[in-house]
């Protein structure tokens, strides 16, 4: 068991040190250069020269790419020894000169607003999906089960920018119902924190709970054909427990792991649900960043999404083999 | 956007779409064409293909181009909105026109519609080749082979694909928009037709006929082209109707996030981002391409749904 651990750790540091050397090349191999869009659109000749001789840019490649990669371990300093020095602590990720910010420090400034989206969002298509799988598996190929089974594939094709832009028309515009999202915290007006997060925790969960409905109830429909479910009603016991103890609990193992890999798309998603509804996290950040050019923005974000996936991913698998002692003897 | 593929959700179920099973008779084939969902997919589709083939011709119809201005439209007096009710539409222009330029919505839709799907089919094809390629060679060759391809395939589908789309497009500088979208579609989502494809040369390797075709003294390339390729075919047909709209939705969220098919050509992702800031005064100019996108994504992923239930039922339906 260690030693799978162990194992899965090792791999894990070596994704990341792939993702980053991945991430390097993008960025300072397939920009012309560099300098110039880390300057952005609004720069004069002056600042580019400036930001080549920071980044140490005549430097040769792997130079370069070890000054990034130990930044990241032990902090780094642009422009070393000029008059425009630049510390940037321990995790940098990189240095936005438009900001004027530390990459890092603007992520974890702004990481609260996306957290609540993300996991706002994932109770609600969690508890939304299971629910629809469980009852279309129970009332399998009724009007009930053909319905929910169809809503599913629409969520799943619904453009979820799409989605914000008609909820955002009917609900706040026209009908009322809503005022303009903002962002405010829990403690200072829990009634506008939730009318605020109401609308992007929807869309993601409209798209995602898609999934969930639909492989729950396949899950759902194999287990109820397993032997003792039959053992379970012969023992006279009444059918709504055995559903939820005997039928729901084996069908949602493969939920975890669905759940571990949308990770990969939630900050995506988030990005999207965020510029619409003009909430200021990371996914909103990382847009603009897309619009000014500002390539060390948009290479921390990526970074950190992709750090955040290999997490999740053996978050995942370890709960999984703690959860299901076939995996756990298969480990040993 | 981003639709997580069905693929994974397959890998999830432990049931890989067509199952390596046998070929659909027309009967399996005949009973989802009398599904009403299926007939009306179909028929949406014909008609959004038919728009984007004849694009120039559709539009000469319709009397407006796509980048025309038509300045009659618009109210300078509002800041350019749409003259009369519904966002200008009219006799003149069947879904109205953008505010400001008073560009044809209909005409957009009808150039868009050659985007969106030009982008996604070769994407799909290229996903399908580089997959179908990768995955059986790692099936068949086995050992080293299979290890180095498993391992890419693993890194690649450990990426969060979205935000490395946004960092490829937004590094690369102008140039070809359309073949680099396919080009970073395809890159991000053949491993898992590989993964799949794999599985199933794996396990169509061992079975009878391949191993009667072997001890008959058939060749390597006799075996993979006339015994194993055939017998994917299900499995690729399912993963490549499920693929388009991915691919479609995809592009449309890069267009939409401004790093996808670049002004003035439009793209229906593209239409909607510029609706954005109009949403509140002409709704109409986000919805028409909105329900546009929708219903394309969801008439491809109702046949490939219907596709794939009748191969992994083994032609029984």
């Amino acid at each position: 068991m260690i030693s799978y651990i162990l194992k899965r750790l090792l791999g894990a540091v070596v994704t990341m040190l792939a993702v980053i050397f991945f991430t390097f090349i993008i960025f300072f191999y397939l920009t012309p250069d560099p300098a110039a869009s880390i300057c952005g659109d609004a720069c004069t000749p002056d600042t580019i020269v400036q930001i080549r001789r920071q980044l140490g840019l005549e430097e040769p490649f792997f130079v370069q790419f070890w000054a990034f990669l130990s930044g990241i371990f032990v902090g780094r300093t642009y422009g070393e020894g000029t008059a425009a020095e630049i510390y940037c602590s321990a995790p940098c990720l990189g240095y936005s000169f438009q900001y004027r910010t530390d990459v890092f420090d603007g992520i974890v400034d702004r990481l609260p607003v996306t957290i609540t989206i993300a996991v706002g969002a994932a109770v609600l298509w969690i508890l939304s999906g299971v629910a629809a799988g469980v009852i279309s598996a129970v009332k399998q190929g009724t009007w009930w089960d053909r319905g929910a089974m169809m809503f599913a594939l629409a969520g799943v094709s619904l453009p979820n920018y799409f989605v914000a832009l008609v909820l955002q028309y009917l609900l706040v515009v026209q009908l009322q119902w809503l005022p303009f999202p903002a962002v405010v915290g829990f403690t200072d007006d829990p009634t506008r924190w939730f009318q605020t997060y109401i609308m992007p925790w929807t869309v993601l969960a409209l798209m995602y709970a898609s999934m969930y409905a639909r492989l729950t109830r396949t899950n759902m429909i194999d287990t109820l054909g397993e032997n003792f479910m039959r053992t379970a009603h012969a023992k006279g016991l009444r059918p709504a427990p055995i559903m939820l103890r005997h039928g729901l609990r084996p069908s949602l193992t493969p939920v975890v792991t669905l759940l571990g890999m949308d990770f990969a798309t939630l900050l995506g998603g988030a990005l999207i649900t965020e510029t619409v509804f003009g909430l200021n996290g990371v996914g909103r950040w990382a847009y603009n960043a897309i619009g000014t050019n500002d390539q060390p923005v948009i290479m921390g974000v990526t970074l950190l999404a992709a750090f955040a996936v290999i997490i999740a991913n053996i978050v995942v698998d370890l709960t999984y083999t703690a959860l299901d002692p076939r995996v756990r003897e298969s480990t040993k | 956007m981003a639709v997580p593929s069905s693929a994974q959700l397959e890998e999830v179920d432990g049931q890989a779409p067509g199952g390596g099973s046998k070929p659909p008779g027309a009967s399996a084939l005949k009973t989802i064409l009398r599904k009403p969902s299926v007939i009306f997919s179909l028929a949406f589709l014909l008609i959004v293909t038919g728009m984007a083939v004849f694009a120039p011709w559709v539009t000469q119809l319709s009397g407006w181009g796509p980048l025309q201005f038509d300045e009659s439209a618009v109210d300078s007096s509002t800041g350019g909105l749409p003259l009369g009710p519904w966002g200008g539409i009219s006799a003149d222009h069947w879904f109205g026109v953008e505010p400001q330029n008073g560009r044809d919505i209909f005409a957009r839709i009808v150039y868009g519609a050659r985007v969106s799907m030009l982008i996604a089919i070769c994407a799909t094809a290229l996903t399908m080749l580089i997959g179908v390629t990768l995955g059986m060679l790692a099936g068949f060759a086995g050992g080293w082979v299979d290890a180095v391809i498993s391992r890419l395939m693993d890194f690649l589908m450990a990426f969060p694909a979205l935000i490395f789309m946004i960092a490829v497009l937004s590094a690369v500088p102008q140039g070809n928009r359309p073949l680099l979208l396919v080009l970073v579609l395809s890159l991000f989502s053949w491993p898992q037709t590989a993964r799949v494809v794999r599985g199933q040369a794996m396990s169509i390797t061992n079975r009878e006929f391949v191993e009667a075709a072997r001890a008959s003294g058939a060749g390597r390339m006799t075996l993979v082209f006339k015994e194993v390729l055939p017998n994917l075919s299900g499995t690729v047909i399912v993963m490549a109707t499920l693929a388009v709209p991915t691919f479609i939705a995809t592009e449309a969220g890069l267009s939409f996030l401004g790093v996808g098919v670049i002004p003035p050509t439009p793209s229906w992702g593209q239409m909607i981002a510029q609706a954005v800031p109009w949403y509140a005064s002409h709704p109409l100019f986000f919805a028409v391409p909105g329900i546009f996108l929708f219903l394309t994504v969801f008439s491809f992923t109702i046949l490939g749904d219907n596709l794939q239930k009748v191969w992994a039922s083994g032609g029984r339906s």
